[in-house]
């Protein structure tokens, strides 16, 4: 198996060169199909297959019974494929499919997340990634437990990060199973059963290793298939080649649009969709900058503790190497995030500007009604247009419209072939699995090396861990299926707040650790139970009532948590002793990039 | 570890830190700065964007992505300065 990897590491441009180039075929196929008769079902329903099949195959392919190859992927994923790896990790299904849509209805105050999720990377660039790959160690919380010593730090970690990766986890398989229940017209609860049983064959038989290497294909395929509609769209419409350094006037066009229409909220609303409100541009209400900073702040925090974005930094071969996949992690995320904008922007524009022949608002209300995308998608209860004030047209605020289907609806509101929105179903997949797999991972391999074998069973031997590793796995996916299957929270509410959890816990005992010598265990373990505790409180106050304080609502809990953590760190730490010399000595020995890793290579 | 590692090391520790302050001021002043100019900045056209506007959309997000690739260049010079480098 090893000499496989060895030349599968040396082929690896011509192998997803080749899978790109057959993926393109496999879509030119699908529109020959088309065009041919096929039923846009059959094709939704190959896109969804044919893609996972592939994740299967690359999971299957990538089997080990190596320690190393299992958590860290034996550390040899070269620095542009754990890049597209860690874009594929990070965008989740939320990202691919909510993202456009907030923009489209939250205009400035959504557009928070798109910087907290892009600007937290140069904190894991700065102050995480090189650092955690120099020490060595298998999981975040082996960092925590051996920086500070103790099981009780290791503890701590341990349940911040899964407290935090389950909140999103649930979110992920939630996603896989609504794109699998509308492509392949299953009931939802099976599309659950369903996604969990794609995401775990890309995970339990290679750990780490297969996990790699199905979300590098998986970034493939969400990229082409987020970028596609989008340039396609706006050369059909006459939008430019590339839209997106050439929206700028519809941007600036949209206040205008906004007064001719009025943002009013609806005579009488309906519940599950939203009608536009808030302008595209501009804040709006008190406090809209403040709450902007400090959402984009949770965001960023949370994104340098998250542990299933740290650990994909394990994997590379060097500290540089970890550096430089930061570097290119951020420019694969940074092609999604700048499309979003000029997604939501262009679409607004086709519904909006009378001049367009897609515009439906200020139309005659049956006119509207008669547009077999505004029929598709009515029938299923995603949007729902009313003539509330009977002057028998369509008015802004007549036309509603969950926002998570903006980035699905566009191929058909611009009148795009079928095809397309096969591509786009395998492209929220793929983002929702990707997510999925990494988190799921994070939590199986915290509980497998911290829990089990460094605190419950030190001397187990290398078969049992994995397949401890592997049972964890199918159960905590299990769970997360089962309570996703419940359906208790929303897409994005739960995304947030893995953020705030992870944030308040984890932040400051990691960034410490690193660039504060003195930080000691009383300390680090005050940090993370204070500010876990803090911020799950808080978040408890809010969410059953209670009157947010200075605007900071149940999306910004991770401020409270992280100010907390900072305080109960700092003066715990400085009340106690001074750790000893040897762990001084280890962080000194982060501190530099060369010398061989704190962690033996196999612990 | 002798007294001279130690010293070079200090040195080492003392501009990788001055490199990561200057870059998280940096960070700061697009991530934190930036969003709460948004008004004024949006009574200045740029690129046919109202710049507010363009900077959280776009603008915020290359200043990001050059800042880890600046970040590297100088931390690798550095590294190789000292002899870290870790490369091979």
């Amino acid at each position: 198996m090893a000499l496989i990897q060895g030349r599968f590491i040396d082929n690896i441009g011509r192998v997803y060169g080749l899978y790109t180039g057959g993926f393109i075929a496999f879509i030119i196929l699908m529109a020959i199909l088309e065009q041919l008769g096929v039923s846009a079902d059959a094709i939704g329903i190959m896109f969804v297959a044919f893609t996972i099949a592939i994740y299967a195959l690359i999971g299957w392919l990538s089997r080990t019974m190596e320690v190393d190859a299992y958590y860290v992927a034996g550390r040899q994923v070269p620095a542009l494929y754990n890049g597209m790896a860690t874009a594929a990790d990070w965008m989740s299904g939320a990202s691919f499919v909510a993202l456009a849509g907030g923009v489209y209805f939250g205009g400035y105050g959504y557009m928070a997340f798109i910087i907290g999720w892009t600007g937290g990377y140069v904190l894991v660039n700065s102050l995480m990634a090189p650092y955690l790959r120099k020490f060595g160690c298998y999981t975040v919380p082996d960092f925590i437990g051996t920086r500070y010593g103790g099981n009780l730090a290791r503890l701590c970690a341990v349940i911040v990060l899964v407290v935090a990766s389950f909140t999103y986890v649930t979110a992920q398989i939630n996603a896989t199973g609504t794109i699998a229940a509308r492509a392949l017209h299953i009931p939802f609860s099976w599309g659950v059963w369903f996604g969990l049983a794609g995401i775990l064959v890309c995970s339990m038989l290679g750990g780490m290793r297969a996990v790699t290497w199905t979300q590098v294909a998986q970034y493939i395929v969400l990229i082409i298939a987020y970028l596609v509609p989008v340039i396609w769209m706006s050369n059909v419409q006459g939008f430019g080649i590339i839209p997106h350094f050439t929206y700028g006037e519809a941007a600036a066009n949209m206040a205008q649009f906004e007064a001719q229409y009025g943002l009013n909220p609806p005579a009488e609303a309906i519940p599950g969709l939203s009608v536009l409100t808030t302008p595209h541009t501009g804040p709006v209400g008190d406090y809209a900058q403040w709450k902007f900073v400090t959402l984009a702040l949770c965001m960023m925090a949370g994104t340098a503790s998250l542990p299933h974005i740290l650990m994909r930094y394990f994997t590379t071969p060097s500290v540089r190497s970890a550096r430089k996949s930061v570097g290119w992690s951020l420019l694969f995320i940074f092609l999604l995030y700048f499309t979003a904008p000029a997604l939501a922007t262009l679409t607004k524009l086709q519904l909006l500007d009378p001049s367009l022949p897609t515009a439906i608002i200020g139309k005659p209300f049956e006119e509207v009604a008669s547009l077999a995308w505004i029929q598709n998608w009515s029938s299923v209860g995603f949007l729902a247009i009313a003539d509330q004030n009977g002057d028998g047209i369509l008015q802004l605020n007549e036309f509603f419209m969950r926002p998570d289907i903006v980035v699905l609806a566009t191929p058909e509101i611009a009148g795009l072939p079928y095809v397309i929105s096969g591509l786009v179903a395998a492209g929220g997949m793929a983002a929702a699995m990707s997510t999925a797999d990494g988190l799921l991972l994070a939590i199986a391999n915290a509980l497998s090396h911290d829990l089990y074998y460094k605190m419950i069973d030190p001397k187990a031997d290398t078969s049992v861990r994995l397949i401890v590793a592997r049972v964890l796995l199918l159960g905590i996916g299990a769970l997360g299926a089962l309570i996703a299957s419940l359906q208790l929270t929303g897409i994005l509410g739960a995304v947030a707040w893995a953020f705030c959890f992870a944030a308040s816990g984890l932040f400051f005992p990691l960034v410490l650790g690193v660039w504060w010598k003195r930080a000691n265990r009383e300390g680090a373990i005050a940090g993370m139970v204070a500010g876990f505790v803090a911020g799950s409180a808080y978040l408890y106050y809010v969410y059953t009532g209670g009157t947010p304080w200075l605007g900071l609502d149940h999306l910004r809990f991770g401020i409270i948590g992280m100010a907390t953590s900072l305080v109960a760190m700092v003066v715990v730490t400085l009340m106690t002793p001074a750790p000893d010399e040897e762990i001084q000595r280890m962080v000194d020995e982060t501190r530099v990039p060369v010398g061989p890793p704190i962690l033996a290579p196999k612990h | 570890m002798s007294a001279e590692s130690t010293d070079v090391r200090d040195r080492y520790w003392q501009k990788t830190r001055n490199l990561t302050i200057l870059v998280l001021i940096l960070w700061a002043f697009f991530a934190l700065i930036i969003p709460t100019l948004i008004t004024v900045l949006n009574t200045v056209t740029f690129l046919g964007f109202p710049l507010g506007y363009y900077m959280i959309a776009q603008g915020s997000l290359i200043a990001f992505v050059l800042l880890i690739w600046f970040q590297n260049w100088r931390q690798d010079a550095i590294d190789d300065e000292f002899g870290f480098g870790d490369e091979g």
